[in-house]
């Protein structure tokens, strides 16, 4: 599936390693923050499933859209976020993206075209295909891609907005994150069959399922998604096989998965198949140095901001109150 | 006179707020179920296919959650959808999308976007459309922090207020009904808009303060004038807008005539009435003269056969008695 233009392209796969890393270390530090009490609510690792956020967000252009899911860090990261502004929406304070109205599962960043990580899982396919119809009624060359899982494909509203994308023919590109798990039920007790792309295949949607721990594989994908939306073609369904490297959220051990299903996808850590790409393109040992150490810096940065960041102010959320009747 | 009032229907009033939004601005779109070239069920969107073409008034499949949850998103990228769901029933189907959705987003995203999004429905009882068809929920709306709830009674509010909806930045749900839409009344020929959180005395009088909405608003003017020639002068004021809701309108004619009786046709329990009348004694008790009347539906699921439908809702003589009751305390 990788094409030679991709792998030989050092400069992109340094970008998309550089990308992954970032999301990856912004979780674990994240999870360490929630340890210490300083991110309260729900926190959904994204550990695992980077290669598909960076994928797909590497292959739109600025005018393009995306909606994020519960599981949003790495969408938001991928799609340009300031991870400072990240790290202190998590931590509540007046500075975060959302002002701390939002959180973890509510991050958008709406100058970014990123129109939000949601809280109903499935919910963010309608809103993703109504950015789509918007962009076909004002004759514009954008494409939305919408993030959603094998959860939320089990949503009615996979069926139904898939189906308005596909009889009205528009730039949409839905990318299902199917990590295998819905919290703590696994896809085999839920559906009859596994690949959740023939469903999209139903509906006259050009749908296929790629390796979604494979950064190059989803990129070039995500390429001629887009390509076929710009042509006119209609929407794209793109089925990425992850996995989720822990509980659905951090306090939930994830004691439930299977330890050989772990391994096999350990072994296929997207940080790792990343890595190799990069070095297989002539990077050298203390380049991918250089990155690591640029990264872990940039994280410890954001999270000295938040933490010197002030609380949202209770007069000024008040008369918001008041001003929304 | 150029600005000589004209007598349209309640439905054509909705149709010209409609035609002049969508010439006054490329982004309103209508959809819905056979809205386009149907015109829609009750002709609301009657020649607007025509005039706009297919990309902005758009025939939808029967999948109300996504079809709406697709107007809010197109409201959240520059959009102005204005989404008609055929009876306020499928609403239901809606819930998250324009609940967890559309009241939300603007605040969870801390002010970053807007969501200019319009849901026209019509509600309420007619006709023997059963318990399925039938409900009066704006409620259910009210309830919601985000939502603006509005509710026209006559023609010449219909057309103002779906003109300033269609201009809103936040998500309206607009509530028609279905017994309205054949009413006619003057229509000024000068565009004008209707502000939200303005009421409207629909009749002014002086002993006694009678709120009302929608279709309760011409049977509750019915009543008034019965009651009339019974010597008792009642004020009516229809709120136009539950959310936002003129209080001061309210308040102001309570402390007047120091009597209250509020019509709903919802049902009673939990109803906008219920939440009027907490407002009315936390805030004019002092100058209550007797305890505030609520003539509401019935707390039941509307029936089939056309008499026990009547018994469901309030009727002029349950107006009238409810109004005497309140003078006479």
């Amino acid at each position: 599936m990788a094409s030679p233009v991709t792998t030989q392209n050092k400069t992109l796969l340094a970008s998309l390693y550089e990308t992954i890393y970032t999301i990856r270390v912004f979780e674990s530090e994240g999870i360490k923050l929630y340890r210490k009490g300083l991110i309260r609510g729900y926190f959904h690792p994204y550990t695992g499933e980077e290669a598909i956020a960076v994928g797909v967000c590497a292959a739109l252009r600025e005018q393009d859209y995306i909606t994020s899911t519960h599981r949003g860090h790495g969408h938001c990261i991928a799609r340009g976020a300031d991870i400072r502004k990240m790290t202190a929406e998590l931590l509540g304070r007046a500075t975060g993206y959302c002002r701390g109205r939002g959180g973890s599962m509510h991050i958008a960043d709406m100058s970014a075209g990123n129109l939000g990580a949601n809280g109903v899982v499935g919910a963010g396919t309608p809103l993703g295909v109504g950015a789509a119809l918007g962009t076909s009624i004002r004759g514009e060359d954008r494409v939305t891609a919408c993030f959603t899982s094998d959860g939320g494909v089990m949503n009615g509203t996979f069926g139904e907005a898939l189906n308005l994308a596909a009889a009205w023919s528009l730039p949409f590109v839905l990318v299902v994150e199917n990590n295998q798990y819905a919290v703590s039920t696994p896809i085999e007790q839920t559906t009859r069959d596994l690949d959740l792309y023939k469903r999209g295949q139903s509906m006259g949607v050009h749908s296929i399922g790629i390796d979604g721990n494979d950064v190059v594989t989803v990129y070039d994908t995500m390429q001629d998604a887009v390509g076929r939306c710009q042509a006119g073609k209609g929407p794209v369904m793109i089925e990425c096989k992850t996995f989720r490297q822990g509980g659905h959220h951090v306090n939930d051990p994830g004691l439930y998965l299977p330890e050989d299903k772990l391994q096999h996808y350990l072994e296929r850590d997207p940080l790792i198949v990343a890595r190799q790409y990069l070095m297989d393109a002539g990077a050298t040992e203390a380049e991918v140095a250089d990155i690591d150490a640029r990264v872990e810096a940039n994280n410890e940065d954001a999270i000295a901001f938040a933490i010197d960041s002030p609380e949202p102010d209770l007069a000024e959320f008040f008369e918001e109150v008041q001003a929304n009747g | 006179m150029s600005n000589e009032p004209r007598t349209l229907m309640y439905r054509d009033a909705l149709n010209e707020a409609l035609v002049e939004e969508m010439r006054r601005d490329d982004t309103v779109f209508v959809m819905g179920e056979g809205i386009a070239e149907r015109g829609g069920s009750y002709k609301v969107t009657a020649g607007l296919l025509a005039e706009f073409g297919e990309k902005r008034v758009i025939d939808t499949p029967l999948a109300e959650a996504s079809f709406t949850g697709a107007g809010i998103g197109a409201a959240l990228t520059g959009m102005r959808p204005i989404v008609e769901i055929l009876f306020i029933d499928f609403s239901l189907l809606t819930l998250d999308q324009v609940i967890n959705q559309a009241a939300k987003l603007k605040f969870m995203t801390g002010g970053q976007s807007s969501v200019p999004f319009v849901m026209r429905t019509q509600g309420g009882t007619g006709n023997g459309v059963a318990a399925q068809h039938s409900q009066s929920l704006e409620a259910i709306f009210y309830h919601i922090p985000g939502l603006k709830v509005v509710m026209p009674s006559c023609p010449h509010d219909a057309k103002g207020l779906l003109k300033t909806a269609a201009r809103h930045n936040d998500p309206v749900i607009f509530i028609e009904h279905k017994l309205l839409y054949m009413n006619e009344g003057p229509v000024p020929t000068d565009e004008y808009l209707i502000p939200f959180g303005q009421g409207d005395i629909k009749r002014s009088g002086s002993d006694v303060t009678l709120i009302a909405w929608s279709n309760m608003i011409p049977r509750s003017l019915t009543a008034a004038d019965k009651l009339a020639a019974e010597g008792i002068d009642v004020e009516v004021i229809d709120p136009r807008t539950l959310v936002p809701l003129d209080k001061e309108l309210i308040l102001e004619s309570v402390r007047r005539t120091e009597h209250v009786v509020i019509v709903q046709e919802a049902v009673r329990r939990g109803g906008v009435a219920s939440d009027i009348a907490s407002i009315i004694q936390a805030e004019a008790f002092d100058y209550l003269d007797a305890p505030i009347e609520i003539v509401a539906g019935l707390n039941t699921q509307i029936p089939f056969n056309l008499t026990l439908e009547a018994a469901c809702v309030p009727q002029e003589d349950d107006i009238i008695a409810a109004v005497k009751r309140a003078v006479y305390a």
